[in-house]
């Protein structure tokens, strides 16, 4: 077992490190890549809190839909095996909350602003 | 220095051009290089813009129809009337800059972001949408006959090509997979109407202007098929830039651009439209999966690129909004 601070607390150190003491030094084209700069170090601290609790229910939701056991990625390649085949449709009862599910799990790491996301969360998740 | 190349090509093709000067690289445009400089002529400075072959750097080169083919569309389309460059110079190995063009430099905005949200563009932006529908319409009446060698795509072409670069990323995404299998069941067969499709037409590659569409660029993607991939694509929620209830660029409805198309004398097919948006989220979304490779196998290993590819998810997204949606 590692230490504290955990990765979740550096990597967030960093990155408001960045935004409030270098941020305003910095114009230009320099200014552009620190953004994306903080942005992915952002995204790294999202990831870092939510990827154990998603993946996990991911797994169960995956276990129960293809009736299997196996890794998260194994478990993703037979479902896209079995859509590529036309085994499992939008008609199978739990696919489409499924990826419905996994794909705000995706967009709450990856681009919690993008405007289909936040109008999705509206509805409720 | 680039300037040195430019100025003895203007001093060639341009009578009375002394040199030039400002060059500079302009960012945007991921995948051609493009620089803006100005010719230095007695009669005033002459903005020229340069676009030439980016060297084994291109958002899909084999897909791309070549700057000499891109430079002869601009052309066609400036003279029948689509808002577009006039091309100066098709640049010659005695140039020394590589294989592109010089074309005229039209002023004006191009910022996505800028243009839907900008005081500059309030008075345009409501005339957007049906504006688009009626360039179009003059990009699809362009005359056979006149283009140059063009690839010939159909849907179902398209949809095998996407296949094999998503296979190719060997990364499982069933929302992709969902996509592709809905593609192929509904492919609504080679169009009765074939067409100069531009390929890349979206909120992005427009030159606007406080009057509007100043000139229509990018057209390295330009193939023959089916006219209702470009009305398709410039609906594709990632164009929206977060006005996501106006499906026509973030400017206005597709009633207002089906509208600016007929009005042009065309005919617009709403489901096929629907089939190509479809298949446009799911392209881009590909798309952000290849810049992911690129960022991981190089040569471009910037940080742009890797965020790009964390972008596909955006696509997931709007790919089960149209396939899946979920009860208002």
């Amino acid at each position: 077992m590692q230490d504290e601070p955990t990765p979740i607390e550096l990597t967030k150190s960093v990155a408001d490190f960045l935004r409030n003491e270098i941020t305003p030094l910095i114009s230009g084209h320099q200014a552009f890549k620190l953004r994306v700069a903080i942005n992915i170090l952002d995204l790294v601290t999202r990831q870092l809190t939510r990827e154990e609790g998603s993946d996990a229910a991911e797994v169960e939701r995956l276990r129960a839909l293809l009736g299997m056991d196996g890794s998260l990625i194994e478990l993703n390649r037979t479902l896209a095996m079995r859509i590529a085949k036309g085994e499992i449709d939008l008609a199978t009862p739990g696919l489409a909350e499924h990826l419905w599910q996994t794909t705000m799990d995706k967009l709450a790491v990856d681009q919690p602003n993008y405007a289909s996301y936040k109008r999705e969360l509206s509805r409720g998740g | 220095m680039i300037e040195a190349e430019l100025s003895r090509s203007v001093a060639r093709w341009c009578p009375g051009a002394t040199g030039v000067a400002g060059a500079a690289k302009l960012s945007g445009g991921a995948s051609q290089e493009t620089w803006r400089f100005d010719i230095v002529h007695p009669d005033g400075l002459i903005g020229a813009i340069l676009r030439r072959s980016p060297k084994g750097y291109g958002a899909a080169p084999t897909r791309a129809a070549g700057l000499a083919a891109e430079a002869q569309l601009m052309q066609l389309a400036y003279e029948a009337g689509v808002p577009s460059p006039r091309v100066m110079h098709v640049l010659t190995p005695e140039d020394d800059l590589g294989t592109g063009f010089i074309m005229q430099r039209i002023e004006g905005e191009t910022i996505a972001r800028k243009i839907l949200r900008d005081e500059e563009f309030a008075a345009a932006r409501p005339l957007l949408a049906r504006q688009i529908g009626d360039v179009l319409a003059g990009l699809h009446k362009l005359p056979l006959h006149k283009l140059p060698e063009l690839r010939r795509m159909t849907a179902a072409k398209e949809v095998d090509e996407f296949e094999r670069d998503y296979r190719s990323l060997n990364w499982p995404k069933p929302v992709f997979e969902l996509a592709l299998r809905w593609l192929r069941d509904h492919d609504p067969g080679p169009s009765a109407e074939e067409t100069l499709v531009h390929g890349d037409f979206r909120n992005g590659n427009l030159i606007i202007g406080a009057d509007g569409i100043r000139a229509v660029l990018d057209w390295e993607l330009a193939h023959l098929g089916d006219p209702m991939e470009d009305l398709g694509w410039v609906c594709v929620n990632s164009w929206r830039f977060g006005e996501i209830d106006k499906p026509v660029g973030g400017f206005g409805s597709r009633e207002e651009l089906f509208a600016g198309y007929e009005a042009a004398g065309r005919k617009v097919d709403p489901p096929r439209v629907k089939f190509w948006e479809v298949m446009g989220t799911l392209r881009w979304g590909i798309m952000c999966g290849g810049m992911m490779q690129r960022f991981r196998e190089g040569p471009d290993h910037s940080m742009e690129r890797a965020m790009i590819g964390r972008r596909a998810s955006e696509t997931e997204i709007d790919l089960l909004r149209l396939l899946a949606p979920r009860g208002s």
